[in-house]
């Protein structure tokens, strides 16, 4: 899913200055899943953000909500009934929720208070790490279900390179190198074959955001 | 031929290679190129200039390149995959042979992470292997990536690769160079060479495969300048194995740049026997003025004078 | 004199004990001056149900200093709760620094059932302390409005 992390408190707290009355909105998917915009994040981030206030001497009043998501206009509509008696909306959704309050409430402030960093993979209990980028043509096929576009840091297509070490990348202890892990699973699965054939020169322009932001259209699917 | 460079004659004839490296200066500096070229010359086949390595920023490869060309040496330029896109690696490949280089070796690059830019965008459009393809192409198609557009005038390229016989998995180091000469590679510099064991064990495997008779292998090795250099290598270095013995055999020296030049001969010897190794490629970094002398004891002078 | 008010989560099975037998042997100068000691006991049955939000709400409605009285950390009769309310409670901590508001004002103590002395030294020394501190500056005594 989508990972993301709050903000550090003082930028939240500098973004919410001109402000006395705000709604602090989480969201019941991903970030709730990162411990980080969920319901319960929402209730300690509500506390601090008023304590914090409260020592300046400017008392800051917080309605908090948390719908199911807020990625689609439906569930954005939930908040519609309060967003006209606030300030301004902190959300905690990730910058996809963000956008989606943004278009639906023109003339509400909709603020970030998290980072959206990365997808990727619940390894341990409050541990997560970068899996996929939406890179639009996935070769996971060919690299034994491994991604070197998300994993390999930098994004060989016929790794490994010589920095590649006893399975680590040469520039974090921490990380695995991909290729490593990529040809550890196509030995193990009879595929190292596929090692043989070159995978080409990659289409950054549909396989990213280099040309802008990507659509999918299901003419079947429009009402 | 397939570019007719001084590196590719000398390799076709059958004579043994001896090639090595400079790095450009840290600003504009042409004096910098200048004292280097002039402790080389006539002593190496060609000379490899780096391109930002350990992503150091240096004056370009391809400027550089064409001062030692001036300077009255044949250089090998490197081109890596992390600063340029493709647009910016054709451009500079159409540059660089109008301005007369012949040789390049296509390398990944360093993580920029190691220098002194670590904000950087990461480029990587391309991987070594795709470029050693694309450089391929552009020579013997006459076209870009893509095989639509046509090419004005030849790109007369030899075409080299790097290959590390110590890194890791090592079982697919031979594959991986081998996938690399199916790309269009002619020629291999390996990263320096310490381990003599893994090094044979690792050209057992090209030999296997049938890469000693498709691609010019040629041996890197770095000298050790002192017990300190040695030290730091093994334990900083990534993908560089140095043995203890080889380090003990430093620590005791009494000079030890003296040593490090007596390894080093020693090595090159060792090297020659070896078979599908066709030469020496000598990264002196720091040190070009020891080359003519290494290249002297090891028996390498005078270097082929072809036409 | 600042009396500063303190709420203590007691576990059923160590805190709520200790804290009954240190009231019937009337122990600690604290608990001797009984009318004028600010002590709201808040029974859990295991100190694992104390959420990390529990902790700054009590905060932010008036509390001085928060007190977690748990089992020992091999005794918890549902095997890792102590361990999990220590980790909220160091996590409120951070959460207090970052706002500037004393990380000393919450506390974990582990203590058995029978141990009707050491809650006495305990809620006496946080006291003290908290006298020292002086008074919460981040509390609110209006409450929000709209909460779900």
């Amino acid at each position: 899913m989508i990972k993301a992390e709050q903000k550090p408190i003082d930028e939240l707290i500098s973004y919410l200055e001109p402000y006395n009355k705000i709604l602090l909105s989480g969201c019941g998917a991903c970030v709730t899943v990162c411990h980080c915009g969920g319901e319960k994040e929402v209730a300690l981030l509500a506390s601090s953000l008023k304590m914090a206030r409260n020592s300046g001497g400017k008392k800051l009043e917080i309605i908090e909500r948390t719908p199911a998501r807020q990625c689609e206009p439906e569930f954005a509509m939930e908040l519609a009934e309060i967003i006209g008696s606030v300030d301004a909306v902190l959300s905690l959704s990730c910058g996809v929720g963000v956008q989606t309050l943004a278009r639906q409430f023109k003339s509400t402030v909709i603020m970030p208070g998290v980072n959206t960093v990365f997808m990727g993979e619940t390894i341990a209990h409050g541990l997560w790490e970068e899996r996929c980028q939406a890179c639009g043509n996935c070769i996971l096929e060919k690299t034994g279900g491994v991604c070197p576009v998300a994993r390999c840091a930098k994004q060989l297509m016929n790794g490994p390179c010589g920095g590649s070490s006893q399975g680590i990348c040469e520039i974090k202890r921490e990380t695995d190198c991909a290729w490593q892990l990529i040809y550890d699973r196509l030995k193990a699965l009879g595929q190292l074959a596929k090692l043989s054939e070159m995978i080409p020169a990659k289409n950054w322009g549909t396989e990213s955001r280099d040309k802008g932001p990507r659509r999918i259209i299901r003419e079947d699917l429009k009402i | 031929m397939k570019a007719g460079s001084n590196l590719e004659k000398v390799l076709s004839a059958g004579h043994f290679a001896l090639t090595s490296e400079l790095g450009p200066p840290k600003g504009n500096d042409v004096g910098v190129i200048q004292k280097k070229v002039d402790f080389l010359r006539g002593n190496v086949d060609a000379v490899n200039v780096t391109d930002n390595q350990t992503a150091i920023v240096r004056m370009s490869s391809i400027a550089a390149c064409s001062f030692v060309i001036k300077m009255g040496m044949e250089p090998v330029m490197q081109m890596v995959c992390r600063d340029r896109n493709r647009i910016a690696m054709q451009s500079d490949i159409f540059g660089a042979t109008a301005l007369g280089i012949r040789n390049i070796i296509c390398l990944t690059g360093d993580h920029h992470m190691f220098g002194n830019q670590v904000n950087a965008k990461n480029v990587h459009d391309l991987d070594s292997v795709q470029l050693i393809d694309m450089v391929r192409n552009m020579r013997d198609n006459h076209t870009l990536l893509g095989g639509e557009d046509k090419i004005e005038g030849d790109i007369d390229m030899f075409i080299g690769g790097a290959a590390n016989p110590f890194a890791d998995p090592f079982e697919f180091r031979a594959l991986r160079a081998a996938k690399k000469a199916a790309a269009g590679m002619d020629f291999i510099q390996t990263q320096c060479i310490y381990d003599m064991n893994r090094f044979r064990e690792w050209m057992k495997m090209m030999r296997d495969l049938g890469v000693h008779e498709k691609v010019h292998i040629l041996a890197g090795i770095t000298p050790m300048k002192s017990a300190g250099m040695a030290r730091y290598m093994a334990k900083n270095v990534s993908g560089i194995i140095i043995p203890d013995a080889l380090i003990d055999r430093m620590s005791k020296a009494q000079k030890g740049a003296d040593e490090g030049i007596k390894i080093c001969v020693e090595q090159i010897q060792e090297l020659r026997e070896i078979e599908g190794v066709h030469g020496i490629h000598l990264m002196a970094i720091e040190w070009e003025h020891m080359v003519g002398r290494i290249a002297e004891e090891a028996g390498l002078l005078p270097r082929p004078q072809l036409a | 004199m600042f009396n500063p008010k303190i709420v203590a989560f007691c576990c059923e099975q160590s805190g709520i004990p200790a804290a009954e037998m240190s009231r019937a042997m009337q122990l600690g100068p604290a608990l001797k001056s009984a009318p004028s000691l600010n002590l709201d006991i808040r029974p859990v049955p295991c100190a694992g149900r104390v959420e990390t939000v529990h902790l700054l709400t009590a905060l932010e409605q008036g509390a001085d200093g928060v007190l977690i009285f748990a089992c020992h950390e091999e005794n918890c009769q549902y095997r890792r709760g102590n361990i999990r309310a220590k980790s909220r409670l160091l996590y409120a901590k951070t959460l207090l620094e970052r706002i500037g508001m004393e990380k000393e004002r919450l506390e974990i103590c582990n203590l058995a059932t029978n141990s009707g002395v050491k809650f006495s030294e305990v809620v006496t020394e946080k006291v003290e302390q908290l006298r020292k501190l002086g008074p919460n500056k981040f509390s609110q005594l209006s409450s929000e409005v709209g909460k779900e």
